[in-house]
């Protein structure tokens, strides 16, 4: 039973909302200010903090003040991850003795790690400092994810004031999201790690005598350096022997929880949550995933709380599940049929595809965890997604090209939803002829413009990223599978980074100027032309009246508005995207099954 | 009333972020590795085992094995050595590479030449390379696949073998999280603690 994917499936699901629905509370008096009044001393640090920050406690941002608030916020976030990375080498924490990150690898870091994207061009235990991973990445985990919250419980304001000229405070948002939620959250997340094996020190590398000595090759280098070639052109192999192994430390821990609480998926080590000290169990692996949904889950109660009725919660919920499980079944479809080209010379077809995953996954665990982590913003795997078979990559690839709406990142998971839920309605509003109103606000053409923007930039920087790429040599020379396949690495990198997943077809020679400089733009440019089209609508539905249900109102909560939203979600994404993926998973699936 | 400039969020955005970035990049990491180290020592330190003093696994990494007397492990696509702690990774190689299938098969026929006793197909985590190249674990039907060969080596018979398998072999975590694994490791640690 417990290889059953129905019944990992429906229990992941059954605890996943028993947990999010009492944390929905949490996150409505933690971000509504109630928690402060409540508790005194907490109310009087945030009046000590505003003083310190030289504000008013009580300055409501109209909303383009609150998207300049964020980015000043992130500039200075950017230029201190830059900095850190750069000067890393003469800073504390180092026992392993990391250098300088290349000026193009800290730009593409900085802004990977403060859009919540987490895409890595380095590889962690040979790159980064104990202190590089926890005061500039860890930290940005927290601060990243607190900018979702943020900006998606701004747009509720939207939703919920009358006439109203702002949209909160967004200095208040930001300190309350992370030290009343993702940081209580993230202390018993990692403790629960630990207990499971997850490292937590400060150690220096540490060196194992090996069982039976492990003998390899390595290029035979000549007196100049350079490595010596043969007759033919090809290098010189020399046999080697080492009796040691040398395993990574560090805090890993305390950079995992919050790396799945708050959607950021930027993993301590290369191998990310596939690594036995990141994610050692399958009971790891479970709450793992947990944690990638619980806020996502939790905002969409929250939000139906806030808006006065719970309805319109459960129905964006019911759209997400619904995309979600049907995603799971194709996933695991894919992967328990194993490479045909490979049974045929022998290999058991049992238990599917195994290449790329680890033995305590197995496929059911795998599948699972690589839908959560592309259907969230999140771009953790514990499977090597570039060996997944052509569909089961095209799961997670379409899932983040829909924008990462089903449950989704941390905040951007909720507004990326409710965009399309005010598209829905404009559609519907539409075919039967009436201005179209959602939650009692009207949706004008100001609102419209913006959705548009929301939803079209990052296809453009996707498709066009992708089209620039495989145009030029630097950007075909990083492609690591030939045919089919090297599009796909490259597809997918442009909407990991457009979508701030993170998740990679890790293949792709990614830490190279080129991508390092053009997935970086995608990565800023996805984030905040997101963001800021959200809070432009935020700042305007808060200055409209709500008005009240008529029986011609369309009703926005139920199965059929359900349907409608998760068909103009797919209907988008498929339309947007099915050019591209015939290109890549689609034709490579037809070539290895079609003969 | 004016309307506030850009130059006035540069105060509190530096303050909240070098607040945010004190409380949650240094005293939440120091918090935990205190509680993990006071709560579990062992795991926190990563699980490692030491024989006479000194260090010869983690029970939770992965090590090479090619030897006729040791359980083989997962290949692993690290580089330049196998299981390099160093260097975690996966092959990245995709379905239709010819590069697979040229690994796949190479590993089929050493498997199938140290074990001819064996006629069915090769079980498929013995010739594929797993995420983290670490993987510690096997199937059990990888391990069967390998009795034979290390009773015969060891002159042990496969009871013997087939005994210490099962003491080193897991099933689904609390009866509902994963797949049942052998742990490679451990497995052949026990195998040299039982020759002394």
């Amino acid at each position: 039973m417990s290889s059953s994917i129905v019944f990992q499936t429906a229990m992941y699901l059954v605890v996943l909302f028993a947990l999010a629905w009492p944390l929905s509370r949490l996150l409505a008096t933690a971000l509504d200010g109630s928690l402060s009044s409540r508790f005194a001393f907490l109310g009087k640090s945030e009046r000590a903090l505003c003083k310190l920050m030289g504000i008013n406690a009580d300055e409501d941002m109209p909303w383009w003040r609150y998207a300049l608030a964020l980015l000043v916020f992130h500039l200075i976030g950017a230029v201190f991850v830059y900095a850190q990375q750069r000067l890393q080498g003469s800073l504390p924490f180092n026992p392993a003795h990391m250098g300088a990150v290349s000026p193009d690898s800290s730009f593409n870091t900085a802004i990977s790690f403060l859009t919540n994207t987490n895409w890595q061009g380095y590889a962690g235990e040979s790159t980064m400092s104990y202190f590089t991973q926890m005061l500039s990445l860890a930290a940005h985990n927290f601060m990243s994810a607190a900018t979702g919250l943020a900006v998606a419980v701004a747009l509720i304001r939207g939703f919920v004031r009358r006439k109203a000229s702002g949209v909160g405070n967004a200095w208040l948002d930001l300190y309350r999201a992370t030290v009343y939620i993702l940081l209580p959250l993230s202390v018993v997340v990692a403790m629960f790690l630990v207990g499971q094996g997850v490292i937590q020190n400060f150690d220096g590398y540490k060196d194992v005598k090996l069982t039976e000595t492990v003998t390899y090759q390595v290029p035979k280098t000549g007196a100049d350096g350079q490595p010596v070639k043969d007759a033919k052109g090809n290098p010189v192999m020399v046999d080697t022997k080492t009796s040691t192994q040398t395993l990574p430390m560090g805090p890993v821990a305390s950079q995992e929880a919050i790396k799945m609480l708050g959607t950021n998926g930027g993993g301590f080590f290369n191998a990310n949550s596939a690594h036995p000290y990141e994610n050692p169990t399958p009971l790891s692996n479970f709450v793992q995933m947990l944690s990638i949904f619980l806020i996502p889950a939790a905002l969409v109660f929250m939000f139906g709380r806030w808006v006065g009725d719970a309805r319109q919660g459960l129905t964006v919920l019911g759209a997400m599940t619904l995309l979600f499980v049907a995603m799971v079944g194709v996933e695991y479809w894919a992967e328990i049929h194993a490479n045909p080209t490979l049974t045929h010379l022998g290999m058991s077809g049992l238990p599917g595809n195994m290449e790329g995953k680890e033995t305590r996954f197995g496929i059911v665990a795998s599948s699972l965890f690589t839908v959560i982590t592309t259907a969230a913003s999140c771009g953790a795997v514990n499977t090597m997604h570039d060996s997944l078979m052509p569909l089961g990559g095209l799961v997670p690839m379409w899932l983040i090209k829909l924008g990462e709406v089903v449950f989704g990142g941390v905040g951007a998971g909720l507004y990326g939803m409710l965009i399309y839920a005010i598209l829905a309605v404009f559609l519907s509003g539409l075919m039967i002829g009436r201005t179209p109103e959602y939650l009692g606000k009207k949706i004008e053409s100001f609102e419209m413009k913006m959705v548009a923007i929301a939803i079209l930039v990052t296809p453009c920087l996707i498709l066009g990223g992708t089209a620039l790429a495989v145009m030029l040599d630097v950007g075909k020379a990083g492609m690591a599978n030939p045919g089919a396949h090297g599009f796909s690495e490259v597809l997918y990198a442009f909407a990991s980074s457009a979508n701030n997943n993170g998740s990679a077809f890790a293949g792709l020679s990614a830490n190279t100027p080129f991508y390092n400089l053009m997935l970086g733009i995608a990565m800023w440019f996805g984030r905040f032309t997101v963001i800021i089209p959200v809070l432009a609508i935020a700042g305007k539905l808060a200055a409209k009246p709500r008005l009240a249900q008529t029986s011609g109102t369309l009703p926005t909560h139920g199965p059929l508005f359900v349907m409608l939203l998760v068909g103009t979600v797919v209907i988008v994404g498929a339309l947007t995207y099915i050019p591209a993926l015939a290109l890549g998973p689609v034709i490579e699936h037809l070539q290895l099954f079609g003969r | 009333m004016s309307t506030p400039n850009t130059a006035s969020l540069i105060r509190p955005a530096f303050t909240l972020f070098v607040l945010l970035t004190i409380v949650t990049g240094l005293a939440y990491p120091l918090v935990v590795t205190g509680l993990g180290k006071a709560l579990f020592p062992q795991a926190a330190a990563g699980s490692l085992i030491e024989q006479n003093g000194q260090t010869v696994a983690s029970s939770l990494i992965g090590q090479s094995f090619s030897g006729p007397t040791y359980f083989w492990s997962r290949p692993s696509a690290t580089a330049p050595q196998p299981d390099n702690g160093l260097a975690s990774g996966g092959s990245n190689l995709g379905p239709t590479n010819p590069a697979l299938k040229d690994a796949v098969k190479g590993r089929i026929d050493l498997i199938r030449g140290a074990h001819p006793d064996q006629t069915g197909p090769v079980p498929a985590d013995l010739v594929t390379t797993s995420a983290s190249g670490l993987d510690p674990h096997i199937s059990p039907a990888a391990a069967a696949y390998q009795i034979h060969r290390i009773a015969k080596a060891r002159g042990l018979s496969d009871e013997q073998v087939q005994l210490l398998v099962a003491a080193n072999t897991d099933g689904p975590q609390w009866g509902l999280f994963g797949e049942p694994v052998v742990n490679v490791v451990k497995l052949n640690l026990a195998l040299d603690g039982l020759k002394k």
